[in-house]
């Protein structure tokens, strides 16, 4: 998080810094352990599992449960594994986080540069759609997309995303641009450059740490939807995150908590990647721009 | 004549190209969020079913959502979630940041470890904990092996207890991001005052209590906005952890207005419960959006 302005200047005794260290350590403690059960538990044998020993590393290791998991469990009425799902959501990422991204940092330029009558509204009512509870669109949005032909697939899926995506898009650019230096922009239009060419050449150049921003929150989101999947996909074009509660809730046949945990884990893998790799970027964009919180 | 009459027609391109580039934006969000929340309203107005119907019949959806004791559930469930999810985050993200502020070693290596679950999918989270909180696998059952036998944690199956185990997995998976919105708040604090405050002799508690805390309003308003509307939309860990169940023990707002519309049939309904999350929201966050709007301009 914060790169680090400055440390408190407050001392602490001897005695209070040991137990702060214990409750840090306690916490981490808290917050690996889902990881820890996940991964040891999809690399042993089913029996293990049930027989007590859920804590316990693995006294048998298999990796037959992540194959499992990924090209052969029984999701819904296919025992395909999660495979297919994996790609559908790659699917639908993609494309959505590409063009959110673009065209919040389009928004962004026009209403950070190009200020006009009523801008303040017009990002006002795109800020609050970043909040609404998507239950109060899900049937009109069931219903457009019936009428544009992009029902039960994964590019009516993208298309969900985009639009409900521009708004924080929108704001992370808009941020960013604010406090670019305006002398630039003036200092170029007075040369006769165009609007197309100013971003080109003097705000896009310089918009790499926030569209790494916008690229890990859309990617992360996008990825981890699970009620617009669940609402809008057909039986083929369903994401990870909907096919992962299928295969855990499945109430027929014997329960394999090790496919399961190996499954959470496939379906975890990405953003979690993304968050080792990026994390340090993401921070370091939002503190780029001006975002507050 | 012709040179001046195209470059005339150039700049009043360029003056409408800003406006041009964000009425895409524009349409999407009038069309797909405002005619839409308009639409669904209208709809929690009518006689829906199955589909869309509309037959106008005023409050009646809405007397009868305030009667049904499954609404009830869900409210009363979105209280107590609510209440402790947004104070335990608050209170475990202070407490995290304000230890972790202490030129603590190795605050590199806990700082993610904190953060991380914010990246993971509800379902992943849900499934996770589902699993470790079940007592037939998880902990009641791993404790028993380990020799205390008559242990038992069955919260998860428990109606009048499973809620909590909801909170456990919800304040897990947020409480980092809570923790680093107040750290980066500590960051900014002048330490001049501190250093002054400490040569007059006033103690870690009273600094923290009378300087720091006070300071960090801004992050304790970020942070109770981002949970509290978290909270009302929070709807994949439930369908995770527990379907809503065991019964109807966990069942939130968002839970029902799917159930209600999309297997019981009752669209009008589910579109009144849809508006009252909406309402609710709307009366944190427009306030909110206001007046952090009016600031910058």
């Amino acid at each position: 998080m914060a790169a680090p302005m400055q440390e408190t200047a407050i001392r602490t005794g001897k005695v209070a810094r040991t137990f702060i260290y214990l409750v840090l350590l306690l916490f981490a403690a808290f917050y690996m352990l889902p990881l820890y059960v996940m991964f040891v538990n999809s690399v042993k044998p089913l029996a293990e599992i049930t027989g007590g020993g859920m804590m316990s590393l693995p006294s048998v290791f298999t990796l037959e449960p992540w194959v499992k998991a990924w090209s052969s469990a029984q999701i819904g009425v296919e025992p395909s594994g999660l495979s297919p799902y994996f790609w559908n959501s790659i699917k639908m990422v993609v494309p959505a986080v590409f063009v959110s991204t673009i065209l919040g940092a389009l928004n962004g330029y026009v209403l950070t540069q190009w200020r006009f009558r009523y801008d303040t509204i017009f990002f006002g009512l795109l800020l609050f759609a970043c909040f609404i509870p998507f239950q109060i669109v899900l049937i009109p949005m069931a219903k457009m997309l019936g009428v544009m032909g992009l029902a039960g697939t994964t590019w009516g899926l993208s298309f969900v995303h985009i639009v409900y995506g521009i708004g924080f898009t929108t704001l992370y650019f808009r941020n960013f641009y604010a406090v670019f230096p305006s002398e630039l922009v003036s200092a170029a239009q007075i040369d006769g450059a165009g609007f197309f060419q100013i971003f080109r050449r003097i705000l896009l150049p310089s918009s790499g740490p926030i569209a790494v921003v916008s690229i890990i929150w859309q990617f992360t989101n996008i990825w981890n939807d699970f009620l617009f999947g669940a609402s809008f996909a057909g039986a083929d074009s369903q994401p990870m995150t909907v096919a992962l509660n299928n295969l855990v809730q499945a109430s027929h046949g014997v329960k394999e908590y090790n496919v399961h945990f190996a499954g959470a884990i496939l379906a975890a893998m990405p953003t979690l990647l993304v968050y080792i790799v990026g994390g340090r970027y993401f921070v370091r964009g939002l503190m780029a721009g001006s975002v507050k919180g | 004549m012709a040179s001046i009459a195209g470059a005339d027609m150039k700049t009043r391109l360029q003056t409408w190209l800003p406006k041009l580039v964000l009425s895409p934006s524009l349409a999407l969000m009038l069309v797909f969020v405002y005619a839409f929340i308009a639409f669904s309203v209208y709809l929690s107005f009518t006689d829906s079913r199955l589909l869309p119907s509309y037959g106008w019949i005023g409050l009646e959806n809405y007397t009868k959502l305030w009667r049904l004791s499954h609404w009830e559930t869900s409210l009363k469930n979105m209280g107590i979630f609510a209440l402790l999810y947004i104070s335990i985050c608050t209170a475990l993200g202070l407490t995290l940041a304000i230890f972790l502020d202490q030129k603590i070693r190795g605050e590199g290596l806990l700082r993610p470890i904190y953060l991380y679950p914010m990246a993971l999918s509800f379902i992943v989270t849900g499934t996770a904990w589902k699993w470790f909180l079940d007592p037939g696998i998880g902990l009641e059952n791993v404790i028993q092996g380990w020799g205390w036998e008559g242990f038992e944690f069955r919260w998860i199956k428990d109606r009048s207890l499973a809620i909590y185990t909801i909170v456990l997995a919800a304040v897990w998976q947020t409480s980092g991001f809570v923790m680093a919105m107040f750290l980066a708040g500590l960051r900014g604090i002048d330490n001049e005052i501190l250093k002054a405050a400490q040569m007059d002799g006033a103690s870690n508690w009273s600094l923290y209590r009378r300087i720091v805390i006070p300071q960090l309003r801004p992050a304790f308003l970020s942070a109770f906005v981002i949970l509290s509307h978290l909270a009302i939309k929070t709807f994949d860990l439930v369908i995770a952890m527990t379907g809503g169940g065991p019964g109807r023990a966990t069942e939130l707002p968002a839970t029902f207005m799917y159930s209600y519309t999309f297997s019981r049939n009752q669209m009008g309904i589910g579109s009144a419960s849809a508006t009252i999350m909406l309402i609710t929201i709307a009366s944190i966050m427009v306030p909110y959006l206001y007046s952090e709007l009016r600031e910058n301009h």
